[in-house]
């Protein structure tokens, strides 16, 4: 894991009325990889990426994309960064190709250029057949693919995409990820925050879990789910009629088990690996009635979970 | 800039918003035109400057045309600015705008120009108009020194038009309701327009003198004695005259130069006003947080 880092923050902070939104932040993100940054709403998603972009200032610390300092050199991180803000907003009484002309316009790219590229963008996000029709009457899922045409435009070194399937129905949030999935095949960094797992499973190559602006979890997806396995892969609920501290015992003599603990009549088991049915015959062979057993698999979700309840 | 002020343009162009004043400035020259129709022929005197008698001369109900640009600039202005920053914030493209390459000065001041475009563009036409279909009634050519003194009119049309865009830019940055900003520029025109020069002004003044200062805090005021100087030189002197003095006022129009110098003050009184209202938009909007919400 030698990759180069394109983002990267130390310390960033930033207070609203003394409210900390984002705490003490070490952010590394490397290139051409697709990072998921996860959290519940209000975790500090948004303002670390506007921070990013040096549309806020940060209360203190440093932010800085591609080796430039995001608060200080703001245009010249404007000028890799493209940005899918989470409520995108388009001139309604302009067409799509003109909405996107005036943004190309804004990145100086020659008009002979930009003809081209807007063609191109059009086709990759699927509205090229809808290039010339005026923005008020596209659909929320047009104007999110829209808005990544938006993005795609100016070439971006890095794209920051806030929630950028918050409000598209299942086939479109699949069609959004697909075309994020691909982006960083051609050498574009890609950001996106989201509160959705699943979402960020399926495209992330790392994530970061922020919670009340904290970085809790930051990895590889591979590495975060060894990690979150740490402490036992599988948990096994047993329900006998009257539990026993002998058959606490006699588990817990099982290899492969690391954890017992019993409630009432549940005996909740971590173990490494699926191991129902030596305890179910420890359970027979103790004389005590099995009444249910139940397996549930760790997966990143309850490490998720977990830091979602905090909140 | 540029791009944005294009841009700006192109919108006001085509907007619904920009016809119906193309109408109202229309009707408004028409109707100036209809009171020169009617009084002008007592209102010429021997001191000459017959053509600028168009713009002055109001009718037996119909006020002037000077009267009818003074009520509009300011509402011009005030549509071409009120929601210059609110509407883009509300309507998410403020943010998309920001995070490309641009400057956020850039984009004030490519939507402060377009707005002074298009009202440049409005008042010449109306003064053109007027001077055009004037000449067919009169029948009297403008002189050099008439078609100066209108030309400076104009530009003073435009600083005092400048004024009130700069104002609205100025509440659309301050506030994000669009209806709190047209109603917070509509306050101060009203307020400067009529409350203060009629009402307060005089109420606090304990002198002449005094009320005379204190209506130039008003741009609406300024903006009326720069007019008045421009457009009737006959009028020597915007302060006080004793009888003493008058005695020795020989009855003879001002020259150019001197109606030029006697307004300078106003005129760069109504640029600084407007610099201020520019500079406080800087301030608020560089330091300003650019989030969707």
């Amino acid at each position: 894991m030698d990759k180069k880092i394109i983002v990267e923050t130390q310390d960033l902070t930033k207070k609203y009325n003394g409210v900390t939104v984002v705490d003490h932040l070490d952010l590394h993100i490397a290139e051409n990889e697709v990072f998921g940054l996860l959290g519940p709403n209000g975790a500090g998603k948004t303002t670390t990426i506007l921070m990013l972009l040096g549309l806020t200032e940060p209360t203190s610390g440093i932010a800085r994309v591609h080796g430039f300092n995001s608060t200080r050199e703001p245009l010249k991180v404007k000028r890799l960064a493209g940005y899918l803000p989470e409520k995108v907003g388009f001139y309604d009484n302009l067409t799509a190709r003109e909405n996107l002309k005036f943004i190309a316009q804004l990145n100086n790219i020659s008009d002979a250029e930009s003809h081209s590229q807007i063609e191109q963008v059009l086709e990759a996000v699927g509205i090229a057949d809808r290039a010339d029709v005026t923005v008020d009457k596209f659909s929320r899922g047009m104007k999110q693919r829209l808005g990544i045409a938006d993005v795609l435009i100016k070439k971006p070194k890095i794209a920051f995409l806030d929630e950028p399937t918050a409000g598209l129905d299942p086939e479109g949030i699949n069609q959004v990820l697909d075309l994020l999935a691909n982006l960083s095949q051609t050498e574009t960094t890609v950001v996106l925050s989201s509160h959705r797992l699943y979402e960020v499973q399926r495209v992330c190559h790392s994530i970061g879990i922020l919670s009340k602006g904290k970085l809790v979890v930051e990895g590889s997806l591979d590495s975060l789910g060894r990690e979150a396995f740490a402490e036992g892969r599988y948990r096994i609920e047993v329900e006998t009629a009257e539990p026993s501290p002998q058959l606490i015992d006699i588990i817990n003599k099982i290899s492969g088990v690391r954890k017992v603990e019993s409630k009432g009549n549940l005996l909740q088991i971590s173990t490494d690996s699926d191991l129902r049915a030596k305890i179910a015959k420890a359970v027979v062979q103790s004389n005590v009635s099995l009444i249910q057993m139940k397996v549930q698999e760790f997966s990143l979700d309850d490490v998720y979970m977990r830091y979602f309840h905090e909140v | 800039m540029i791009t944005i002020l294009r841009k700006e343009l192109a919108d006001y162009f085509t907007s619904i918003r920009c016809f119906i004043l193309f109408l109202l400035v229309l009707l408004a020259s028409t109707g100036g035109l209809y009171a020169a129709y009617q009084g002008i022929r007592g209102a010429v005197s021997e001191t000459g400057f017959v053509f600028l008698k168009l713009f002055t001369t109001s009718g037996e109900v119909m006020p002037s045309l000077v009267s009818f640009i003074a009520l509009f600039v300011p509402i011009i202005g005030i549509v071409l600015g009120f929601d210059a920053i609110n509407s883009e914030r509300s309507s998410g493209t403020l943010n998309r705008i920001l995070s490309q390459p641009v400057y956020r000065d850039s984009v004030i001041n490519g939507k402060f120009l377009a707005g002074m475009v298009t009202l440049s563009i409005m008042m010449a036409a109306t003064m053109l108009i007027v001077s055009g279909y004037g000449l067919r009634m009169i029948g009297v050519p403008p002189t050099a020194e008439e078609i100066i003194r209108l030309f400076i009119y104009l530009v003073s049309i435009i600083i005092y038009g400048a004024f009130w865009i700069g104002l609205a830019i100025l509440f659309s940055i301050l506030f994000r309701k669009i209806a709190v900003s047209l109603l917070a520029s509509i306050a101060v025109w009203l307020f400067f327009g009529f409350f203060y020069t009629l009402m307060i002004a005089p109420a606090v003044a304990t002198s002449a003198e005094m009320y005379l200062m204190l209506i130039r805090f008003s741009p609406s005021a300024l903006f009326d004695q720069a007019t008045t100087v421009l457009l009737l030189p006959i009028v020597r002197s915007l302060g006080m005259i004793t009888q003493a003095q008058a005695a020795y006022m020989i009855p003879n129009p001002l020259s150019l130069t001197q109606s030029v110098l006697l307004i300078w003050p106003h005129l760069t009184a109504l640029i600084s006003l407007t610099a201020i209202c520019f500079a406080i938009s800087y301030v608020v909007f560089m330091r300003q947080e650019i989030r969707a919400t």
